[in-house]
């Protein structure tokens, strides 16, 4: 053979293969398109039977998300407070009262400070005694062991607090200056111990939903199992077989996000007006964040994908063992 | 076409079902394989479909060996050969057009070629007004002609058909076995397993008779 006529062979084989992969390409894409159509044809053919698992699903996927909502929502009024409204500068031991009251007048001037209050260490002594009960032994010392205390309240178009601290901790007659966080971490922790249990009961939900579908899907294979045998006694393959039922389990999982994303937007519909007022009595324009459009398109999409998982647990553990006898 | 070179079949507890069992039969050829019941006739159809494979011997179809074929190769293995089933093995929620459709919706073809081809398939086993019907309410010559457009639709090389005429009047199974002849003469190797001796020992083709699992004559 010459070698122009080897390399033409050579070209018309390449293109008679890439005809044929082309050929398989395509009878595997329209192999899904008529699996997913008739997925769907039978899932919505047993519309009661199909409701029903959407529901259990649905609950199940609405649960998890509900918390997270709950905590977002939790979150964003919680960052509203994430700055104390109040700086406490405790003044060294050796500053006097004329300091403590000249210091108190120049931080009343600044435009960033709208009210400073002084506590001086008698009157803190005083209060002290008066409400700790220890005043005998207040009484017993030689010397007041308390400093003196300047109360700063930001002017409301004030940066942020840390910088005040950061610079009025630097003037010589201050000791400390402290940003009343503990019960600002409280909240923190408290949030955070919150966010690990919605983790947590998520993922014993989200395992559930996998276990169901799984179950769902197994009794489907179960009710077709002679035509199983009679796919794979004429030539089907194993994925041909499995296609159906992996579709199956994706409508399935698909519906279940979708009713699980109505759940919450009606438990939020439900307690919004109540919320309402509540914000109102408080004063607050504070107002109850949803799952907004793509937060529902994530849980429609989680659905799909866990109905995929279940599906594909059941068809791996059984489908293999159907075969023609 | 097919050729069996000292195949033998033990099952797990220890039955031999087929022993030593050496036949070759050509491209162009209708062989029929009988025996009593329970002589090897389906264990050897079941050999030559992978749904068995031989404990000893070797099996070699269209120039394959069948031991080369591993598991991922026998749905492409079992789309070269048509099979006819005994009991029929159609699928009672879809009609007939569907079931005679399966082998090439399974092989990828387009919808419009499915169309054509089914409906010669049907119109070939003459049940062309029936493709709407559901097998059900089809008599049980009619499915087994379903079942037979189901194993030539997509044009095997092989087919094999296991008692075809099992519960068909003599009538009824005269005109099958003219169907089967029909296509070996356009080119397709036939293996047909049957215990009717008085109606395929008037049809002049090769009878493979099996006694015990031991292949004991093979005569024209």
């Amino acid at each position: 053979m010459s070698a122009a006529a080897e390399s033409k062979t050579r070209r018309e084989g390449a293109s008679a293969s890439r005809a044929r992969l082309r050929h398989r390409f395509n009878a595997w894409l329209n192999h899904h398109r008529l699996s997913a159509a008739d997925s769907l044809a039978r899932v919505l053919d047993n519309p009661v039977s199909s409701l029903l698992t959407w529901l259990v699903i649905g609950i199940a996927l609405a649960l998890p998300a509900a918390l997270d909502v709950a905590l977002d929502n939790a979150r964003q009024l919680s960052d509203k407070w994430d700055s104390p409204a109040q700086l406490s500068l405790f003044l060294t031991a050796t500053a006097s009262a004329e300091q403590a009251r000249e210091f108190h007048r120049e931080l009343q001037e600044r435009p960033d400070i709208a009210v400073v209050v002084l506590v001086s260490r008698e009157e803190a002594l005083a209060e002290f005694s008066l409400l700790s009960g220890f005043a005998d032994v207040l009484d017993s010392l030689d010397s007041n062991p308390l400093p003196d205390l300047l109360l700063v309240t930001p002017a409301p178009e004030a940066g942020p607090l840390a910088a005040l601290q950061q610079e009025l901790s630097t003037d010589p007659r201050v000791a400390e200056a402290v940003l009343d966080m503990a019960w600002l971490e409280r909240l923190n922790t408290l949030m955070e111990l919150s966010r690990r249990m919605v983790l947590a009961l998520g993922g014993v939900l989200v395992a559930g939903v996998v276990l169901i579908l799984g179950n769902t899907i197994r009794l489907a294979i179960e009710s077709r199992r002679e035509e199983i045998v009679v796919i794979k006694l004429v030539g089907g393959s194993n994925g041909f077989v499995r296609r159906p039922f992996l579709y199956t389990g994706l409508w399935y999982g698909v519906g279940g996000g979708f009713f699980a994303a109505l759940l919450v937007a009606a438990a939020l519909w439900f307690l919004g007006e109540p919320v309402a007022r509540l914000a109102e009595l408080y004063q607050s324009s504070f107002e109850l964040g949803g799952l907004g459009m793509m937060g529902s398109l994530n849980l429609v999409v989680l659905g799909g994908l866990l109905g995929l998982a279940g599906a594909w647990l059941a068809v791996s553990r059984h489908l293999r063992r159907i075969t023609p006898r | 076409m097919i050729t069996f070179d000292r195949v033998s079949k033990r099952y797990a507890e220890g039955h031999e079902a087929l022993s030593e069992i050496s036949v070759e039969i050509r491209q162009d050829e209708l062989v029929f394989l009988t025996g009593h019941s329970g002589a090897g006739k389906s264990t050897l159809l079941r050999l030559i479909m992978l749904i068995e494979c031989p404990s000893r011997g070797q099996l070699i179809v269209d120039g394959q060996n069948l031991a080369k074929i591993g598991a991922r190769g026998i749905p492409g293995h079992r789309r070269n050969i048509g099979v006819v089933f005994q009991n029929h093995q159609l699928l009672f929620d879809r009609s007939v057009y569907h079931n005679v459709a399966l082998p090439l919706v399974i092989a990828g073809y387009e919808q419009r070629e499915i169309g054509r081809r089914v409906r010669a398939a049907l119109d070939k086993v003459g049940l062309l007004a029936k493709e709407r019907a559901l097998p059900i309410t089809l008599s049980g010559g009619e499915q087994q002609r379903v079942g037979i457009a189901r194993a030539v639709v997509a044009r095997p090389r092989i087919l094999l058909a296991d008692e075809p005429t099992g519960n068909l009047d003599p009538a009824l199974s005269a005109e099958i076995m003219q169907l089967f002849e029909a296509f070996n003469q356009v080119g397709v190797t036939v293996l047909i397993a049957s215990h009717d001796l008085a109606l395929i020992s008037r049809l002049r083709h090769r009878i493979l008779t099996l006694r015990d699992g031991r292949l004991v004559s093979s005569r024209a």
